[in-house]
């Protein structure tokens, strides 16, 4: 009988009962793997030399010493492929890096491959991150588990199937703008976003510098703490990184939520929400009143600004950041007379038509003239967004809502961009004010997952997993598979 | 008020960003799109509103001045598509 | 009329306003923001380069904290202010020796502000403002097939140099001849060497200088058309450069012609400036601060800690030694040139050479064989304290002038301990008197003829006879008492 579809802390228990082996758990990941990416396209490249040495590597480290081999030893999981790992193709699902290995390993990625992780392969997403549901990618739109037909949602569409999939129980993918957790909702998985700052940056191929956050994708609250404990950290290679000592998730899960005063933003329920959304997450919310929790409604009155402040910084920071592809040092090259049309060329051909809009978006608002209009109004209104947040967490512990306003929708229904962006409409303030968040199974609508998302204040990462352990608990969503995952 | 297509082919080369026709076209009228809805940002009042360009509250991170290990020229050129064994090559510079 | 001419005076009527920028890479020895040697020119091209430096995905700047105490250094120098705040930003523009599309700058929250720097214009004092000196990272470099960038369809980038701590140094529109610019950047040479932050060298290009040139009638307030001249590599360029732009600039305006805006470079071999425009298109930095970089706070300790690590400047030092040692201001401004200079000799004196004596050998003889040597006195096999020892001998007048002369010359090279081979050789001066008396007779007896010229007056007779004298001793002889010797007997 396979693994696939097991949690890490089940992997964990049997591999310590000595029931499976880290070898053996790799081969189970890769048959999942191997049986449903022809449909699913979660996988743009597959790291196997690495993943067999870390077998052998964590197959030691276990047998050394079962205890102080942390959660993640022997475990597979998969990499959003925005994570640079040392030798193997990373193309941030860009043509204009296709056969690009970099010299060098992310941080993130060098703490799992030190806590004995087994990384399976590089997962697919859409291009720089720039999406919210993977059909940006140069290589393929990548299949909702629950619904080959529908979208994973994204930017990180290709680790959240992955784990929805049963193919590995932890991945990791990037959040600026709600990447990790509206792609976990619609997913059906656990998928967090740490305090801005919290994991380091270092081999992140950046979206937008000051959003950006790695963090995990998991079947259960437990594994996601776990998979975020494994990268957290202060990274001297990141200056953005914070040297604040990271409280333990995982020692505050069985706390419960009893007397917790928990805010449901008025915004956040508003219209725009589908009525499945809404009744899933009003029960959600009741589930959590009934463990003991205080709700009430509380405010944020700028959170219609949000998107565009977003649609302003990000892009802004994004046609900074992509200016280094120009096919000179690395990637695709297409070769013109002069060194100007060598650029503007590489750049038409290797870059897809979402990274083309937000790249002359970003231009346009940084560009004399527009300055003022565009991006310093729009860093002053992230200030308002972020005040109000502060003001909100005096009143209370935590929020919670819904992760997306919508469940999965069917491949290129969404064409007009102001349509697809407003899928990020209530992840996005979280990464203006770098707040942690997670978002948690908590039911379906039409048969499709719905995600609870639970918000804390700065460095308030345990207690967004205190709350959403507390919710998983109260219910058995967390233990639905999609049918895929057991189909033989 | 929409981008006039001088405004967008002059952006596109700030940009180094080749775009066919229908490219400029598609994507002037979705700026059209995205900044019509991006006006809703002048409503608010920020007149005593400071900016935020990050949220990590620090200052002073810096390292000492130790030098470190280089890649060295084979690594550095690697991935390059295309140079000489020892530089970068490039195009002509002037038009 | 020449560009020299041109240099000192602009045509009657007119008024020269010349601001200079200068970019001076600091004396760091790793990059400003990777770990790479900032001492770039040894590696094998694109050999001193890492992830970081090469611009490569996801990688993150980490900022280098000596580059920063060295601006500030130079900035409080320069008499700058250093705001309590300070941040970078990206200044965005594609160029194929700028690896990330940007380079890490500062716009509007620079390091420091409002410093200015004196100096002397034909013994005029002058004061020229400093705008502002900020810390950004140097370009790579690169290499054009053909090496006339106009023509060139290929060219070669190297990008050693990328990343390397870059201090850009603004000065304000306050000077107003090729004279005071060059002065100008004389003195600040001089101090960013003096503090250690610089190396100096115009012709590498580790230290770089563009100029903002214009002319305007004179009275006028509002400032004539700009023309920025860049590739002068040296002060003779720059002095040259300058010089023909305001010819030019007035040969236009005084042919009722209008100037246009732009950049020209400096042609050496042309002896002219031409214009660098192309068919590039207009630029738009699109500068926004550097999230990859928390702003920095140099709180009041820290900038003091660095104020009190500066060491004495050229010109207090100059002032100083002209008090101290009794100099002429051209000498003290000749031996304060240098700081090695000026510390060799405050050791010369310290070591109890007389002030004017060491002044003397130190501009005289040591500066004509370092000159010649292509070797500084430290560097020299005699070094400073060998040379104390030397003139020391000569103080104590253990040899004569003429000796310490040869010893200075052959120790320079050789090194060697001085009073060793003196007495080895046995080169310590003849003073005894019976001794020389000796000779004197013999040297008068071999010649009558020159004897009696002097008894008939000939005055000039005696130098040949004490030449003698000298030649017969090896010119160890006290000169002065030889003199004496031979007037008492040929006067006898
Ligand atoms: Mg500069
Ligand atoms: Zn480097």
């Amino acid at each position: 009988m396979t693994t696939a579809g097991l949690t890490a802390a089940e992997m964990a228990r049997a591999l310590r009962r000595g029931d499976v082996t880290p070898r053996e758990l790799l081969d189970d990941a890769r048959a999942q793997v191997s049986r449903l990416d022809g449909s699913l396209n979660a996988f743009l490249a597959r790291t196997d030399e690495l993943a067999d040495r870390q077998a052998l590597r964590a197959a030691e480290m276990l047998s050394a010493d079962a205890e102080s081999a942390g959660p993640l030893c022997g475990i597979p999981v998969a990499l959003k492929d925005v994570l640079c790992v040392d030798g193997y193709p990373t193309t941030a699902g860009s043509r204009i890096l296709e056969g690009f290995r970099p010299p060098y390993t992310a941080t993130a990625v060098q703490r799992l491959l030190d806590a004995g992780a087994l990384p399976v392969g590089k997962t697919n997403c859409d291009e720089f991150a720039m999406g919210s549901s993977t059909e940006n990618s140069a290589f393929g739109p990548v299949g909702n588990p629950w619904d080959i037909e529908r979208v994973p949602g994204g930017s990180s569409g290709g680790s959240a199937a992955a784990v929805g999939a049963g193919m590995v129980p932890i991945s990791y993918g990037s959040d600026t703008g709600g990447s990790i957790r509206q792609p976990a909702s619609l997913c059906g998985v656990v998928g967090f976003k740490p305090t801005y700052g919290r994991v380091s940056r270092y081999g992140l191929i950046a979206f937008a510098s000051s959003l950006d956050q790695v963090g995990p994708f998991a079947l259960s609250v437990e594994d996601a703490a776990n998979g975020y404990v494994a990268v957290a950290g202060h990274d001297p290679s990141d200056s953005t990184s914070l040297p604040d000592h990271v409280d333990d998730p995982v020692s505050v899960l069985r706390h419960g939520v009893n007397g917790l005063r928990l805010g449901v933003p008025r915004e956040y329920m508003g219209e725009g929400l589908d009525p499945g959304v809404r009744e899933r997450v009003t029960e959600a919310i009741a589930v959590l009143e009934g463990l003991g929790a205080v709700v009430q409604e509380v405010s944020l009155p700028s959170t219609d600004l949000g998107l565009s402040t977003y649609y302003i910084i990000a892009p802004a920071e994004c046609s900074s950041n992509l200016a280094r592809y120009d096919g000179i040092r690395f990637g695709r090259r297409v070769e013109r007379p002069t060194v100007t049309d060598t650029m503007m060329s590489t750049r038409e051909e290797g870059f897809g038509h979402e990274v083309k809009r937000r790249v002359m978006l970003g231009t346009y608002a940084l560009s004399s003239g527009y300055y003022d209009a565009y991006y310093r109004r729009a860093q002053k209104v992230r200030t308002l967004i972020a005040r109000e947040f502060d003001a909100v967490f005096e009143t209370v512990d935590a929020l919670v809502c819904p992760t997306s306003p919508k469940v999965a929708f069917t491949m290129g229904a969404i064409q007009n961009p102001i349509e697809m962006y407003l899928n990020d409409a209530l992840t996005i303030p979280v990464n203006l004010a770098g707040l942690p968040g997670i978002s948690v199974p908590c039911g379906f609508s039409d048969g499709l997952p719905v995600g609870l998302q639970v918000i804390a204040p700065r460095l308030g990462d345990a207690r967004v997993f205190q709350v959403a352990a507390a919710y998983e608990q109260a219910t058995d969503w967390h233990s639905r598979r999609a049918p895929i995952v057991a189909a033989a | 008020m929409p981008l006039s297509p001088e405004e967008v082919a002059h952006v596109a080369v700030l940009a180094r960003l080749g775009l066919s026709d229908e490219e400029r076209r598609r994507i002037g009228a979705e700026l059209d799109l995205i900044l019509e809805h991006i006006s809703r940002l002048q409503r608010a009042d920020v007149s005593e509103v400071p900016e935020t360009a990050q949220v990590g509250n620090l200052v002073n991170v810096w390292r000492d001045d130790e030098p470190g290990p280089s890649l060295g020229q084979e690594q550095a050129l690697a991935a390059a598509p295309n140079t000489d064994g020892r530089y970068f090559r490039v195009g002509a510079i002037q038009e | 009329m020449t560009t020299q001419a041109a240099a000192n005076r602009v045509a009657a009527g007119y008024e020269a306003v010349i601001g200079l920028e200068v970019h001076a890479q600091l004396l760091t020895r790793s990059k400003m923001f990777c770990p790479c040697s900032a001492a770039y020119t040894q590696a094998s091209p694109n050999g001193n380069t890492c992830p970081v430096c090469l611009g490569m995905p996801g990688v993150l700047p980490v900022i280098n904290r000596q580059a920063v105490a060295m601006t500030v250094r130079t900035a409080l120098a320069l008499n700058c202010e250093i705001p309590a705040y300070t941040k970078f930003d990206r200044k965005n523009y594609f160029y194929p020796d700028l690896p990330k599309g940007y380079q890490i700058t500062q716009y509007d929250l620079p390091l420091s502000l409002n410093g200015n720097l004196e100096f002397v214009v034909d013994g005029e004092r002058t004061r020229c403002g400093i705008t502002r000196v900020h810390l950004e990272e140097d370009t790579g470099t690169m290499q054009h097939a053909g090496h006339v960038l106009q023509e060139a369809t290929s060219s070669l980038v190297d990008l050693n140099r990328a990343g390397v701590p870059l201090m850009e140094i603004v000065g304000e529109p306050d000077l107003r001849s090729a004279d005071a610019a060059r002065e100008y950047l004389v003195r600040l040479r001089q101090i960013l060497m003096y503090i250690g932050v610089n190396d100096g060298n115009l012709e590498q290009g580790s230290l770089r200088c563009d100029a903002n040139v214009s002319v305007r009638r004179l009275g006028a307030t509002e400032l004539g058309t700009k023309v920025e001249v860049k590739n002068m590599n040296s002060f003779r360029a720059v002095h040259r450069a300058i010089g023909f732009e305001l010819e030019r600039q007035v040969g236009v305006l005084e042919q009722g012609g209008t100037l246009v805006q732009e950049t020209r470079g400096w042609v050496e071999t042309r002896g002219a400036t031409l214009s660098q425009r192309s068919k590039e298109m207009a630029h738009d930095y699109r500068y926004f601060p550097e999230p990859d970089l928390p702003p920095l706070q140099l709180g009041r300790d820290l900038v003091d800690e660095i104020r009190a690590a500066i060491p004495e400047l050229p010109q207090a030092r100059a002032a100083r030694f002209s008090e101290q040692y009794g100099l002429s201001a051209y000498d003290a401004s000749v031996l304060t040139a240098t700081r090695p200079d000026a510390d060799a000799y405050e050791a010369l004196v310290s070591a109890g050479v007389t002030a004017k004596i060491a002044a003397n050998w130190q501009m005289g003889d040591v500066a004509a064989l370092a000159n010649e040597h292509r070797l500084a006195l430290a560097d020299s096999g005699l070094g400073v304290t060998g040379l104390a020892a030397l003139l020391m001998l000569l103080e104590t007048g253990a040899i004569n002038g003429p000796t310490a002369k040869e010893l200075l010359a052959e120790l320079y090279v050789n090194g060697g301990d001085a009073a060793a081979v003196v007495s080895e050789r046995g080169l310590r001066r003849l003073s005894d008197e019976s001794a020389l008396a000796a000779v004197v007779d013999e040297v008068i007896t071999a010649n009558q003829k020159a004897c009696d010229d002097f008894r008939a007056g000939k005055t000039q007779a005696l130098r040949s006879l004490v030449g003698q004298v000298m030649k017969a001793t090896g010119g160890r002889a006290d000169a002065a008492l030889v003199n004496t010797l031979l007037r008492e007997r040929l006067s006898g």
